[in-house]
């Protein structure tokens, strides 16, 4: 199997990039032509947006109806937004306690990826040693594998380690910390080849001096590789924490005690197949409050990640 | 790189001397050891203890602290897989036309992301265009919301009673004079195939259809960027000179346009291959494979089997035949971008 794969190629920055006004030189388009593809363009327009806007009027929508009658709703309320905040499920977890627990677990295992992803990722991008190859070629092979091919044995085994104190029983599968652990095997080689790709980027020529000066592969690391890569690492690790934001998979397997249930957790439990009557209302400012955080920072950080994505983005 | 480290030291000191030259090999190997450690104990040998477990009646039994182990089976998990005896255990299964459901799930949806990528990105790239930056900024939003919450909000939306899509198109068919009732479509639940002939042998409920238009709405998004960085890189002059050869704007897109854009697109369509033949969120969230397992791909089915079924052996031996077809698919697809990355661009 190659190492390059596919998505090794990087793509050079479309939006964001100038090229608006008419070219010089270009034919000028005509009226008819201009207002057939703004029709077009408006109305892919209405299409992309149509989804995110429905989930906002339902949101506002006061009665926590079942069945709108409209797109828009007649009057606007923030109740469900309230609900959502104090008691989202039916479970006796609040809004913040869930976003903690999310945050922990996405937060954790996004720097823990990164902090160990790049000491790997500045090997593979800068020496020569033997088995390069073969190790690059086991990453990526894992990279490929979703992590539910590694659900199984995960839970088995996460699940053997029991410690018990008295009446207190920690088991590592059921606690964040397990999930966090299955989280950590499932990002760990993408931080490790979207940096590696990042790195490969870097020139090597303030290296090479660094050598001829006598400067050893830390220092090297520590004070030249680093701190360019910084841009690379904030943008690796919010991808990382995006996928653990909502993370589903494992949290879903593995936790029983709602003091760790999740966002992702809280929201599938709204509509999932078992819930009988859904509060649409509530489910929408639920969906909406777990999507902006990461929503927002992904509209800031577009031009940066939008290469890493196309480095990167298998999983 | 390493043998520019020789900062050579006196002679006569030839442990030193190696203990120097080797420091930038010793280096790589250092810098790769959390990782792999890591990765030894949370992926490697979890993925060698499935192994193992493939070949045991590994369930719920086996969970307790002071079970005994579990028994050893032989063959018995892959044979009851592909021969179809799981389907015992777990109704409506079959691997076969799981394995058929999951390619005809990612033949029917790459084509069309690419495609409509493509298209509106030569749209968005055309000269003079009003708002072009508004329309690229409102275009990119599938990508920016987490699947989560787009498979869930595209639950509720193809809803029977509630969903927008039975809404909308029952307001549609009023202007007709379409009675409402017409349009309280049952999309996740129907079991009648709106298609017969799409896939012979093989029934596409509504929820595929569903399910098709969610992903081609997540979906085209980034094969549009990926278009429009390719398109600006294409000179102008080549446009240019066909118009002054008198060639239409249809022959200079596939002449010029598509040859252009193939290097680009064709990686791009690759990745696109394997996340949606991984494309859990998707159909767990919104069908969850339903109805009657109709539209469950493999990792829907692994996680059905570890979730609710709780067969940890059968789920186990599910998982390496996962691993194999997958690592089918990736040769596959490498093979493929190999074949045309030699394209020569300019």
């Amino acid at each position: 199997m190659s190492v390059e794969t596919s998505s090794q190629k990087s793509f050079s920055l479309p939006f964001g990039k100038r090229n608006s006004g008419p070219q010089e030189g270009g034919r000028p388009l005509k009226l008819w032509q201009q207002l057939i593809y703004q029709a077009l363009a408006l109305l892919i327009a209405f299409i992309v947006i149509f989804p995110i806007l429905w989930i906002v009027s339902l949101s506002l929508n006061p009665k926590n109806v079942s069945r709108p009658k409209n797109l828009i709703p007649e009057q606007i309320s923030f109740d469900a937004y309230l609900r959502v905040l104090d008691k989202p499920t039916a479970n006796p977890v609040t809004f913040r306690e869930l976003a903690v627990n999310q945050l922990k677990l996405a937060g954790g295992s996004s720097i823990a990826a990164v902090l160990i992803g790049v000491l790997a990722a500045y090997s593979f991008s800068r020496f020569n040693f033997k088995g390069r190859k073969a190790l690059m070629v086991t990453v990526v092979t894992v990279l490929m594998l979703p992590s539910i091919a590694t659900v199984a044995p995960l839970f088995v085994l996460l699940n053997k380690i029991q410690i018990s104190l008295g009446d207190i029983t920690f088991n590592l599968r059921d606690s964040l910390w397990g999930v966090g652990l299955a989280v950590v095997s499932g990002q760990l080689p993408f931080a490790i080849w979207n940096l590696k790709g990042y790195l490969d980027t870097i020139p090597k020529e303030i290296e090479e001096a660094a050598i001829i000066d006598g400067a050893s592969p830390n220092q090297m690391f520590i004070s030249i590789v680093l701190p360019l890569a910084m841009p690379a690492l904030a943008v690796t690790g919010f991808l990382a924490f995006s996928a653990g934001w909502t993370e589903f998979v494992m949290s879903w397997q593995f936790l029983t005690k709602p003091q760790d249930f999740t966002l992702a957790m809280s929201l599938w439990n709204m509509v999932g197949q078992f819930s009988g009557d859904v509060p649409w209302s509530v489910f929408a400012a639920m969906a909406l409050m777990v999507a902006s955080p990461v929503a927002i920072v992904y509209l800031m950080l577009q031009r940066y990640i939008v290469g890493g994505m196309t480095l990167g983005g298998i999983k | 790189m390493a043998t520019l480290s020789a900062n050579a030291p006196g002679p006569g000191n030839g442990l030193l001397r190696w203990w120097k030259r080797t420091s930038f090999t010793r280096a790589a190997y250092l810098y790769l050891i959390p990782a792999f450690l890591v990765m030894g104990i949370i992926t490697f040998y979890p993925m060698f203890y499935q192994v193992w477990m493939s070949f045991t009646d590994y369930n719920i039994k086996n969970l307790r602290m002071d079970s005994a182990p579990p028994n050893n089976v032989g063959l018995k998990n892959y044979e009851d897989i592909f021969k179809g005896e799981l389907a015992k255990k777990v109704q409506n299964f079959n691997f076969w036309r799981i394995l058929v459901f999951n390619l005809w799930w990612v033949i029917s949806n790459v084509p069309i992301h690419v495609i409509l990528g493509v298209l509106i990105a030569v749209l968005l790239n055309v000269n003079g265009l009003w708002f072009k930056k508004v329309y690229r900024a409102v275009y990119v939003l599938p990508i920016i919301l987490p699947w989560l919450v787009v498979a869930t909000v595209w639950r509720n939306m193809f809803d029977q009673d509630s969903g927008s899509i039975n809404l909308l198109l029952a307001s549609v068919g009023g202007l007709f004079g379409v009675p409402q009732e017409v349009f309280r479509i049952r999309w996740m639940e129907s079991i009648v195939p709106p298609i017969n002939w799409l896939l012979p042998g093989q029934a596409l409920p509504l929820s595929y259809y569903a399910m098709l238009i969610t992903n081609i709405w997540m979906g085209w998004p980034y094969n549009c960027i990926v278009a429009t960085g390719a398109l600006q890189s294409i000179p102008k002059d080549l446009y240019e000179a066909a118009s002054i050869d008198g060639a239409s704007p249809t022959q200079q897109f596939f002449n010029i346009t598509v040859p252009l854009l193939r290097p680009a697109m064709i990686p791009a369509a690759m990745v696109g291959t394997i996340t949606t033949f991984n494309l859990f969120n998707c159909i767990y969230f919104m069908s969850g494979g339903g109805p009657l397992r109709q539209t469950e791909i493999l990792v829907t089915t692994a996680f059905d089997l570890v979730k609710s079924q709780r067969l940890y052996g059968m789920a186990a031996a599910f998982c390496v035949v996962i691993f194999f077809v997958l690592l089918g698919l990736t040769l596959l697809t490498n093979y493929v971008t190999r074949a045309t990355e030699s394209y020569d661009v300019s």
